[in-house]
């Protein structure tokens, strides 16, 4: 069963070759085993799952057409609403809290058959790169124990490399979904912004977040996009007007399509390893009939200051709903009303969140706003004309997706430049809103998975799909395991 | 930029945050690191850039403006850390 992937394994149970619950049961006996290396999961609901698995199998047996991935087990980042579930991201401010509704994602996946076992580690309210920064403590990649799995979705992106679950949900606000991918071996797609509801999903900036899918291979993540993508009346930026239709199968040859590589992401500060498997993922995808050409990518320098300014801003206004008052954490020493706030918010979040709450105070602020946050929107909207004009150009572009592969535990978590750095390649995708999917194309000499990225316009999000399932019918990076947590090789 | 203790108090202010001595001694240097960085946006030439909040022009997907219920209270006051069955308890503000 674990070799089968989300899409096969729904495919085995309308069959009747494997029941719902033999499937949750298996995933679950996986977690139990798993986890307590990995530490990739914060919450596992095992009766509730189980519940679910003889309905969603009643629903099968009772002859109703379910979607391709009904039956199957499915884990959700914790920053995502699921009702009558704890809902922490990862932070003591919200440990306890249990959400009376679900996101519109996990309502979708509900209703398309699939059964959630679990709430996945990640950074305290996303923000992070390691998945270190998290009350739960870190999350341990897959590949080698002693390193970071990435981040924010690290718990995603590790429960699904480790085998600990077939798919995931993630959130990807600066690279959140795709630097983990890259990191734990593992494919995920950062949706177009407004093209999923963000309706649930705890904000971290709003203008950037988007849920997405974390998996094996490309074809589980386009199934997932498929179900949760589209128009909510309860999100107003979600401006999709249709579901995405990706189809199925996966086409052997990608003419036609053109590729642009910027050359100025593989000068100094990209290890050797990355460069060369994610050129050579780019000789693949030439081989399969499409072109390739290089650019100079525009305004890089500017990327991660106006990513930060303007993530620290949006996360400083959400994150002052944190009162101590109408849910979450509060200090038991607050004796007054101003008490209340400054305590449990002081007492409640991590340094990270302080931090990034305190840069974003600082940059909205009288006297530093023109200079810092305008200047920042200025940045954005120059970075936007320019991908505007590459893609007249081109259809994707192709680029490492990090840096480096996963460092160690501990290693860079107390110098944060150093770390937001290591966000180079995949903020700028945000600020423009553009959908990208994370693809693993090879491992650098320690053992380690090497990711690539693949960022198209707005809205090309079957483009993407379709690049990406000619790349991994050619190659199958994505299909090898790890000892820890898969099946040992 | 030079980040002193002044500027990290105005900051606490308006972040309704209280940190601990360590915290600031950390956050002094990390925010002054930072912002050093982000001080290369200087050097960007936006003379009559317009500013983009937003990734699209077409930011709204507009729906008809129809009252319908929200959670039920009960719901709602279930997570809260006080509450006396009606209504969110918070310390007196007056006495």
């Amino acid at each position: 069963m674990f070799d089968l992937s989300a899409t096969e394994l729904s495919a085995a149970i309308k069959a009747k070759k494997i029941s719902v619950a033999e499937a949750v049961e298996s995933y679950m006996g996986r977690i139990e085993k798993t986890d307590k290396s990995l530490n990739a999961f914060i919450t596992v609901s095992k009766e509730k799952a189980l519940a679910r698995a003889a309905e969603v199998q009643g629903r099968i047996d009772g002859g109703e057409t379910l979607s391709p991935l009904a039956g199957v087990p499915i884990a959700i980042k914790d920053n995502i609403s699921v009702k009558d579930i704890e809902t922490t991201c990862a932070s003591k401010t919200l440990e306890g809290y249990t959400p009376v509704f679900s996101a519109t994602a996990v309502e979708r996946l509900e209703r398309a058959g699939a059964v959630i076992v679990g709430k996945l580690n990640m950074d305290e309210f996303a923000m992070g790169g390691s998945s270190e920064t998290g009350v739960y403590g870190a999350v341990r990649n897959p590949w080698d124990n002693a390193r970071v799995a990435g981040g924010s979705s690290g718990g995603s992106a590790a429960a699904v490399a480790g085998g600990e679950i077939p798919l995931a949900l993630g959130s990807d606000t600066g690279g959140s979904i795709r630097q983990p991918c890259s990191f734990c071996g593992a494919t995920g797609i950062k949706p177009t912004y407004g093209s999923v509801s963000r309706y649930g999903l705890i904000a971290y900036a709003s203008s950037l977040d988007q849920i997405g899918p974390i998996g094996r291979g490309i074809g589980d993540c386009a199934a997932l996009l498929s179900i949760i993508s589209g128009t909510d009346e309860k999100d107003s930026t979600c401006v999709i007007k249709e579901p995405f239709d990706f189809g199925g199968g996966f086409p052997d040859n990608a003419n036609g399509l053109k590729i642009g590589i910027p050359r100025n992401y593989f000068g100094d500060g990209v290890d050797e390893s990355v460069k060369k498997s994610v050129l050579a993922a780019a000789e693949e995808l030439e081989e399969a009939g499409a072109t390739v050409g290089d650019f100079e990518m525009p305004l890089m320098d500017y990327m991660i200051p106006a990513y930060y300014i303007i993530a620290c801003a949006e996360a400083s206004s959400n994150l002052s709903r944190y009162d101590g008052l109408k849910y979450g954490y509060r200090s038991a020493k607050a004796k007054t009303l101003p008490e209340v706030y400054r305590l449990s918010r002081s007492e409640g979040f991590g340094i990270e969140v302080k931090r990034r709450i305190m840069l974003g105070s600082f940059v909205l602020s009288s006297g530093y706003y023109d200079a810092y946050y305008k200047k920042a929107l200025q940045a954005r909207y120059l970075i936007k004309e320019a991908y505007d004009g590459l893609f007249k150009r081109f259809d994707a572009i192709l680029s490492p997706t990090a840096p480096t592969t996963a460092y160690k535990i501990g290693e860079n978590v107390g110098d944060p430049m150093k770390m937001y750095m290591g966000d180079i390649y995949t903020v700028s995708v945000n600020l423009a809103g553009l959908p990208a999917v994370a693809l693993p194309c090879g491992f650098d000499e320690r053992g380690l998975p090497v990711g690539f990225q693949l960022v198209g316009n707005a809205f090309s999000d079957g483009i993407l799909v379709k690049a990406a399932r000619v790349y991994q019918n050619r190659t199958d990076f994505h299909a090898r395991k790890p000892k820890t947590g898969g099946e040992a090789q | 930029m030079l980040i002193d203790e002044k500027l990290i108090e105005y900051l606490e202010n308006l972040s309704c945050l209280t940190l601990s001595d360590g915290e600031k001694e950390r956050l002094t240097a990390d925010l002054g690191e930072i912002l050093n960085n982000m001080a290369r946006l200087e050097e960007l030439n936006a003379k009559g850039v317009p500013e983009r909040s937003h990734p699209f022009d077409d930011v709204n997907a507009f729906r008809e403006d129809e009252a319908v219920c929200s959670f039920d209270r009960a719901l709602i006051l279930k997570n809260a850390p006080e509450e006396n069955g009606e209504a969110f308890v918070a310390p007196k503000t007056v006495e």
